[in-house]
């Protein structure tokens, strides 16, 4: 009886054994040592802007991948990036830095006050209550989840216009891009030198529209995409957009948009706006005068 | 002891200071602003264009969805445009405003005060002429009539219960009405319980109207199977799921509608506009609107066109007080503080309360001291102060898990909270997004 007791187990555990040899060989997991290499030489912000839960996560895709392209870490930028690529020894091509921008100029000029919210602090909140105090339902509505949402000190609200304003410690993490009900912020490029120019509104209605609420609002016309020579702008739903990888910055839909909804940054000042300043300072001037007269 | 519901509930002030004045006809308004989007449901399309003219009563905007309802012109004249405008919503909104030109109404339309008893239309036809009136919830969820009364299969329903609670302060056009319209209520009562085949109905009241329970149990006593039933006065007794735990003692499990136990709920403005629509052929075109508030000189209860801008009803009493801090379309706990007094009368107002400077003010919220009485007073047995906590940390699994879609934002957490915590604003949101998953979710 024990005879048979002892055999039959020994069989069993010969067989297990067995089976159990060849599924540890075939899970076999070996931790690929270069994942702890790309992590040491990642920033260990953990915040997620390069799309991976955290910095672990996205050194894990990178070996796994075999690759680098399509990988990119904003905190740490191409310096970062590069030292990747002498771990996988692969090459690495340098990528345009981004940086925020805020798509919104309905500053309490621009688009006055209209009613007072006195809910909570919160755009996630108020943007399910109502279209904002200065009417529009697009626009920025000035609570500052953007700025809460930012773990680097880069964005701050400007108490003047009632907007956010991007500093140059911006990492392009893109938290505050996810926190904005309003998608208001895009990543875009830094540009040369810091120049940049977008259309700085995302409102989607049609042209009269818009402005009954915002002076600066995109109207939709047109006339920038007609003046760009480099097809950088495109319109849909009566808002255009500029193409940052188009957009070669010779600034002339700037000039052209009749609204001054179109943003340049960092561009020394144009003589023709000079010009059209003075030129309208006359006009005031001469309308001024004649008014005196007649009032004489 | 009077019935009540047993779960949570709260005691704000009555303050139904409106409660002697007799409903007083508004005059028509100059220009009519009809938004499309009127009901909970899929917003109707609009059948006229520019420069069309209109009769009141005529079709103007179709609903076509499932969930959607009818529109019809409240006035009649030119239609000036079709535009977004800001309405109650606080957002803009597709309108059909008309300029309004005399007072033309569509034949067929009895507006005599006669009293029609029979009921000769048929179970179904009565459901197709309700739907054909654009009739919706005048309680202010503005779900659709027709929908309640078409019961899907495997389902019963076994009883019709009226809802005459109002417990929402300050207001009182269903006060009025019950008072004033007793027996057309009856009626559209019995016209519902045919829609429905249905030999039960219950009209539940809080025994704060006591003028109007005595009134409608004694012209109740000619109309077999309606019962008036008194409640103990507690908020928000007027939810659904409250008043039919109250009435008939049962539970609608979370995320179920009434008509899981049998029942069907309907508001008595809605009962009445039934009445109107199967009686008089007359679609949903003006409904009662209470306008009050402490500040103001007199108070009112209107008959109102829907579409009539809110600032007439103002101007009709001596304007907006000077210290009129907020105006709200609704009740206090449950209304919407509005962004413009133009914005106009639809469906789903039931009333204008103006709230004076001194007590419009948010008090500072300060931490939840865990003194779980948001817990012991929400209705619905929810825990208002975990899902705020929820929501901020925007961990939106566990937002649902703990039930956040069975709020009815009646605001009792909000009402009680010594910490003056905005629960509700949160709880909103979370709603707001959890929603958005659910439907991602079953495309
Ligand atoms: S401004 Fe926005 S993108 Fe830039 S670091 Fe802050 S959160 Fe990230
Ligand atoms: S940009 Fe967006 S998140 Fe920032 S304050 Fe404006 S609405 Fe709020
Ligand atoms: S020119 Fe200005 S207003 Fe016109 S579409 Fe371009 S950005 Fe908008
Ligand atoms: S959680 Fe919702 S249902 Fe419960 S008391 Fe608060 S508002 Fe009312």
């Amino acid at each position: 009886m024990i005879l048979y007791s002892i055999i039959s187990l020994g069989v069993i555990g010969v067989i297990s054994a067995i089976i159990l040899f060849f599924v540890a060989k075939k899970f076999n997991v070996v931790e690929d040592p270069r994942i702890d290499e790309v992590e040491e030489v990642l920033p260990a912000a953990n915040c997620g802007g390069c799309g991976y839960p955290g910095c672990r996560n996205f050194a894990e895709e990178i070996v796994k991948a075999e690759s680098v392209s399509g990988f990119y870490c904003p905190v740490g930028g191409n310096d970062v990036m590069a030292e990747v690529g002498k771990v996988m020894g692969l090459e690495v091509t340098a990528q345009k830095p981004l940086i925020a921008v805020i798509r919104c100029n309905g500053t309490k000029k621009n688009s006055p006050q209209k009613s007072i919210y006195d809910g909570i602090e919160s755009c996630a909140v108020a943007h399910n209550l109502f279209a904002g105090e200065g009417g529009c339902s697009y626009g920025c509505l000035g609570l500052g989840d953007c700025v809460d949402a930012c773990d680097f000190d880069a964005i701050h609200m400007d108490p003047e216009t009632g907007l956010p304003v991007v500093n140059d410690k911006c990492t392009a993490c893109g938290a505050c891009v996810e926190a904005c009900p309003r998608d208001i912020i895009e990543l875009r490029h830094i540009g040369p030198k810091a120049k940049r120019i977008f259309v700085s509104c995302v409102n989607k209605e049609k042209g009269a529209k818009a402005v009954k609420n915002c002076k600066v609002a995109c109207i939709g016309c047109g006339k920038c995409e007609k003046v760009c020579d480099f097809d950088a702008i495109t319109i849909e739903n009566n808002l255009a957009y500029i193409d940052y990888e188009k957009c070669k910055l010779c600034r002339k839909c700037v000039t052209v948009c009749p609204t001054n909804a179109i943003w340049e940054i960092n561009f020394p000042l144009k003589k023709v706006k000079v010009d059209k300043v003075k030129r309208v300072e006359a006009k005031v001037e001469k309308e001024k005068k004649s008014e005196n007269k007649t009032d004489n | 002891m009077l019935k009540t519901f047993k779960l949570g509930g709260v005691h704000p002030p009555e303050n139904k200071i409106s409660r002697e004045k007799s409903i007083e006809v508004l005059d028509l308004p100059k220009k009519a602003f009809i938004p499309v989007g009127q009901v909970l449901g899929a917003p109707s399309v609009p059948l006229v264009k520019r420069g069309d003219m209109v009769k009141v009563g005529q079709l103007i905007a179709k609903g076509e969805a499932f969930i959607s309802a009818n529109i019809h012109s409240s006035v009649s004249g030119k239609v000036f445009k079709i535009d977004d405008i800001v309405d109650s919503s606080g957002f803009r909104k597709k309108t059909i405003i008309i300029d309004v030109d005399g007072d033309e109404w569509e034949e067929g339309i009895d507006t005599s005060n006669e009293i029609i008893r029979d009921i000769s239309l048929s179970k179904a036809e009565i459901i197709e002429r309700i739907k054909a009136s654009g009739i919706v919830g005048l309680g202010g969820a503005t779900f659709p009539s027709h929908v309640k009364l078409m019961v899907p299969k495997g389902k019963k329903a076994e009883v019709l219960i009226i809802n005459g609670v109002e417990c929402e302060p300050y207001l009182t056009s269903d006060h009025r009405l019950m008072l004033e319209k007793t027996e057309e209520l009856l009626i559209g009562t019995k016209i519902l319980m045919k829609g429905l085949a249905v030999d039960k109905a219950i009209v539940g009241i809080e025994n704060n109207k006591a003028d109007a329970i005595e009134k409608l149990t004694k012209v109740a006593k000619d109309y077999a199977g309606i019962t008036i039933l008194p409640l103990k006065v507690k908020y928000p007794q007027g939810g659904e799921k409250q008043l039919i735990k109250a009435a008939i003692n049962r539970e609608v499990p979370s995320g179920a509608l009434p008509i899981e136990v049998g029942a069907v709920v309907n508001n008595v403005g809605t009962t009445y506009a039934v009445y109107e629509a199967v009686q008089k052929n007359k679609p949903l075109v003006e409904r009662i609107v209470t306008l009050t508030g402490k500040s103001l000189e007199e108070t009112a209860n209107f008959l109102v066109r829907i579409g009539t801008p809110i600032s007439n009803l103002l101007e009709s009493k001596n304007g907006l007080p000077e210290d009129t801090a907020k105006v709200i379309s609704g009740g206090p706990m449950m209304g919407k503080t509005l962004t413009t007094i133009d914005a106009a009368v639809v469906k789903g107002t039931s009333g204008v309360l103006l709230i004076p400077e001194k007590e419009s003010k948010r008090i500072e919220s300060s931490t939840c001291i865990r003194c779980g009485k948001c817990v012991s007073v929400c209705p619905m047995g929810l825990e208002p102060h975990l899902l705020e906590k929820l929501v901020q940390i925007e961990d939106w699994e566990e937002t649902q898990k703990n039930n956040v879609m069975d709020c009815i934002e009646c605001g009792s957490c909000v009402y009680t909270c010594p910490s003056y915590r905005p629960l509700l604003d949160y709880i909103r949101l979370g709603k707001s997004k959890v929603g958005e998953i659910i439907r991602s979710r079953k495309k």
